[in-house]
This record gives C-alpha cells, sequence and structure tokens, in this order.
C-alpha cells in the first residue's frame, strides 16, 4: 500500500484563464462512485463530517476531563492536565497523525498487530485520524472548559457543596452544564477548525473532500471545477455548522448571563 | 520493537535544509501576514461599505476552507497561472513561492481578526481625542490606535506565529521538503520511518514549548504595562 504515502503530484499545465469553466464534468459517471462526479464529492464530504463528528465525541470526553482535572485542587492532577494541554498543543498535528498511523501500531504489540492485520484500509485510516484529531482538539477543549469553569467562579462550587453535594457531583449537576452552555460560542469555532482539520487525514489516504476534489481533478483534468465545488461545499458546510449552533445557543440560553460567552 | 536511533546523527545537515524552508515559510508568513492582515483590518473598520464588505469577504473565505484546499489552489491552479503570465515557457521551481504566498495570504486573514480584535479594544475616546486634536481618521489610525492595539496583540500575534510554524508541516500536500518533510524522507529511505517521525515531533516540541513559554513570559509582562 505505497499509494498513501505518496502525496499527489500533478502535470497539468495550467489551463487559460479565460477558459469557460464546464460543471457539466459533475454529472458524468466516475469511475469511483456509485452515480457520478458530484456524488463522488458529496460521499467525501460525508467521510469529512463523519470524521470530525466521530472526533468530536472524543475530543468532547476526553477535553472535559483534562479540563476539569486542570480545576481541582492538589497538585498532580492539575500538572497531568497541564503537560498533556501542552504535548498536544505543541507538535504539530501532521506528526501526531503520522505518529498515531505509523509509529503507534509498530510499538504495541498486540494491539498493533491486530490493528496492521486485522482492519481494513479505511478504517485503520479512520481510526487513526479519529484518535489524533480527537485527542488533538481534547486539548483545545480542555483549555476552554477550564475558562468556563475558571469564569463561573468559587461561589459555585461553595455553594454546591454547602448544600451537601460532593465534589463530582457538584461538577456533573452545576458547574459543568453551566460551563457548556456559556461555552457554546467557542465550542462552535472549535468544532469549525476540526472539520478543517479533517483535511489533514488526506495525508494518510483517508479519501475525504479535500483529498477527492484532488483526485477527481487528476482523473478528470478539470481543476478549476473539482476544487471550486470542493471550496464552495466546505463553506456550505461551515455555515450550516454555524447555523445550527445559533439555534442551540438560543434554545439554551442562560438567563441571568451575557449573551456571548467571551466575558470571562 | 526495539528502536533504531542511528540514523539520526548523520541527518543534521540534511534535517537543517528543510528547517530553513520551515524558518522561512514561518518568518514570510508572519511579517506579510501581519503586514496584510493589518491594511485588512483596517478596512474592514472604515468608513465605506465596499472595502469593509471586501475585506470581510476575504477573510470569511480563507477562514473557511482548509488549509490543504488553500495548498492545493494555490499549488496546482494560482501560481502555475501566475507565472504562466508572467514568464511564459518558462520551467520554474514554484515549490517555495507557493508555499511563501499560501501561508502569507491565508494567515492574513487569521492576523486581520487578532488585529481587528485588537483595535476595537481600543476605546472610543482614543479616536475622539484624536480627532479633536485635528488629525484626520488616517492619521489617529496610524498614529494613536495602532500602536496601542498592536502592544496590547503582540502575544496573541506571536502565539499565531507559533501556530504557522507547527502549520507549516503541511506543505507536505505540495511536496515541498521542509524539516519534517525531509526527516519523513530519511526515514523513509534508510527504513527508519518510526524514529524520524518521533525525533521530528520531539523537535517540534521543544522548540513551540520554549517559544510559548517565552510569549508568556511575555504577555504577563505587557499586562502591567501602563498602556489601558
Amino acid at each position: 500500500m505505497t499509494f498513501h504515502l505518496s502525496p499527489f503530484t500533478f502535470h497539468l499545465s495550467p489551463a487559460s484563464p479565460l477558459a469557460a469553466f464546464d460543471f457539466s464534468v459533475f454529472l458524468r459517471p466516475s469511475p469511483e462512485a456509485v452515480l457520478n462526479n458530484l456524488s463522488y464529492l458529496l460521499v467525501g464530504l460525508g467521510l469529512s463530517l463523519l470524521l470530525a463528528l466521530a472526533s468530536w465525541v472524543v475530543a468532547f470526553v476526553v477535553g472535559s476531563v483534562v479540563g476539569v482535572m486542570r480545576t481541582l485542587p492538589g497538585r498532580i492532577l492539575p500538572s497531568i492536565g497541564v503537560c498533556y494541554v501542552e504535548l498536544f498543543r505543541n507538535v504539530p498535528l501532521l506528526v501526531q497523525l503520522f505518529v498515531w498511523f505509523f509509529v503507534v501500531p509498530d510499538i504495541t504489540p498486540l494491539l498493533g498487530d491486530w490493528f496492521k492485520q486485522q482492519v481494513s484500509p479505511f478504517w485503520q485510516e479512520f481510526i487513526a485520524g479519529t484518535v489524533c484529531l480527537g485527542l488533538f482538539t481534547a486539548a483545545r477543549i480542555a483549555e476552554q472548559v477550564r475558562a468556563g469553569i475558571g469564569s463561573l467562579g468559587p461561589g459555585q462550587l461553595g455553594a454546591g457543596l454547602a448544600l451537601g453535594l460532593r465534589r463530582r457531583q457538584v461538577y456533573l449537576l452545576v458547574l459543568l452544564p453551566v460551563a457548556y452552555r456559556i461555552l457554546i460560542p467557542t465550542l462552535t469555532s472549535e468544532f469549525l477548525n476540526l472539520i478543517k482539520n479533517t483535511a489533514v487525514a488526506s495525508t494518510i489516504g483517508y479519501l475525504e473532500l479535500a483529498q477527492r476534489s484532488a483526485s477527481l481533478a487528476e482523473t478528470t483534468s478539470r481543476v478549476y471545477e473539482a476544487f471550486t465545488a470542493a471550496t464552495v461545499l466546505y463553506a456550505i458546510l461551515n455555515l450550516l455548522v454555524m447555523f445550527l449552533a445559533r439555534a442551540l445557543e438560543r434554545i439554551s440560553a442562560l438567563p441571568g448571563f451575557l449573551g456571548a460567552g467571551g466575558n470571562k | 520493537m526495539p528502536f533504531d536511533w542511528s540514523s539520526i546523527p548523520g541527518s543534521p545537515p540534511i534535517l537543517w535544509q528543510g528547517m530553513i524552508v520551515t524558518i522561512q515559510i514561518t518568518l514570510v508568513g508572519a511579517l506579510v501576514g501581519i503586514l496584510l492582515g493589518m491594511v485588512l483590518a483596517v478596512l474592514r473598520l472604515s468608513r465605506s461599505r465596499i472595502l469593509s464588505w471586501l475585506a470581510a469577504a476575504y477573510v470569511t473565505v480563507f477562514r473557511s476552507i482548509p488549509l490543504v484546499m488553500v495548498l492545493f489552489w494555490f499549488h496546482l491552479i494560482l501560481i502555475p497561472l501566475a507565472a504562466g503570465l508572467l514568464f511564459p515557457g518558462r520551467r520554474l521551481e514554484l515549490g517555495l513561492l507557493t508555499a511563501l504566498t499560501a501561508f502569507s495570504l491565508f494567515e492574513a486573514s487569521y492576523y486581520a481578526e487578532i488585529i481587528r480584535a485588537g483595535i476595537m479594544s481600543v476605546t472610543k475616546g482614543q479616536f475622539s481625542a484624536g480627532l479633536a486634536l485635528g488629525m484626520n481618521r488616517g492619521q489617529v489610525m496610524r498614529l494613536v490606535v495602532l500602536p496601542q492595539a498592536l502592544r496590547r496583540m503582540i502575544p496573541l500575534l506571536l502565539t499565531q506565529a507559533i501556530i504557522l510554524f507547527q502549520d507549516s508541516t503541511l506543505v507536505y500536500v505540495i511536496n515541498l521538503d521542509d524539516f519534517f518533510r525531509k526527516a519523513y524522507n530519511i526515514g523513509n529511505t534508510v527504513g527508519t520511518l518510526n524514529e524520524m517521525i518521533l525525533f521530528a515531533g520531539a523537535v517540534y516540541l521543544v522548540i513551540c514549548t520554549l517559544a510559548s513559554g517565552c510569549v508568556r513570559q511575555l504577555h504577563r509582562k505587557l499586562i502591567v504595562s501602563p498602556v489601558k
């Protein structure tokens, strides 16, 4: 499987800038997809979104745990949280992805052998991509969760404890539910970043939107059309997510707090 | 599985060549990005509807598509097209130029947002005071608002430069040999890919941790400054 190690190389002479766009290329049947070239790209959009959603689950859970750890009393847990955030924020995403895809399966004997021998290439790419993007995004979410809990001040924690709740209960029932709602705008922009970061998974051969537009450009020699379509699809997805996030923000708005989450 | 670190001692000269490319992209991307970002931010806040709309459109477009996609655009369409128009019939080595242009223009959209927020954090009174002293809007912006805003923004601008330093690894998709790509190539030829990936990761980790530590120190210093 050398194909997904080699980056894409094109030797297309740039067409005249005045060359008419020919979007009928998308209606032509595709050798790779069931219907036509447009469906080939749309499946890529779906795969981008799928990877983003799966990574989001990992990022949200891990990010919340690490973020909470940083607000706890004591020394050890907060410093573990700091180390996690520093490690995942200070190594480039591409390097992290290659570590998860190439290095980790080689250095974990049992799990790695299963991964390399039993798992199909698609799922290898998907799993490595999910773990990588999830843990990478978790570091960012952890910072926001910490800031969100911090913005609530010590009063909420104290009130919860005074009511006889355990610390764990205060976090789960009081602090986190409020913090998440305050954080919706920043979490939205993290999710948008995550969608954009899924394009990095193209380097390990995951056939998401950017990679598919490049391969469509290669097979049809219609570079302009392929890239324009992919760019428009990314923009539409962006707008859609922002629209949904705004709706979510309205529904979950907290009385007594200023609308925007930026007021720390 | 045991590691074989033997390919690392001999590789610094080759890796350094790659590091020069990485540093070039970071420096040019940050400098051009900040200058262009400043222009975009000022245009966005200008009174002209058209200019403000154009700047907003530029920022929105670049921020809504992945960097990989931007690199594709510049690699396969925009730079070859420009080169074809300016130097017809010549075959040029465009890899570095592509990366420098793409990163400068891409980062400008991110810097524009940082700078716009910085400008808006300067109080209105400063602006009115400038106008009252008889300066025109351009002068107030240049002499009063921007110096204060920039000072406040410096930590954020530097943090963005660290992100740019990390994102420059993505020139992988346009076949440019930056630091990481060189390390990857060595590992691939010698058969020590795992070790070279980990080594490159460690180098990025050390550089970025040190740099962000410095930025934090600077932030602490600037925060107590009398400019408020």
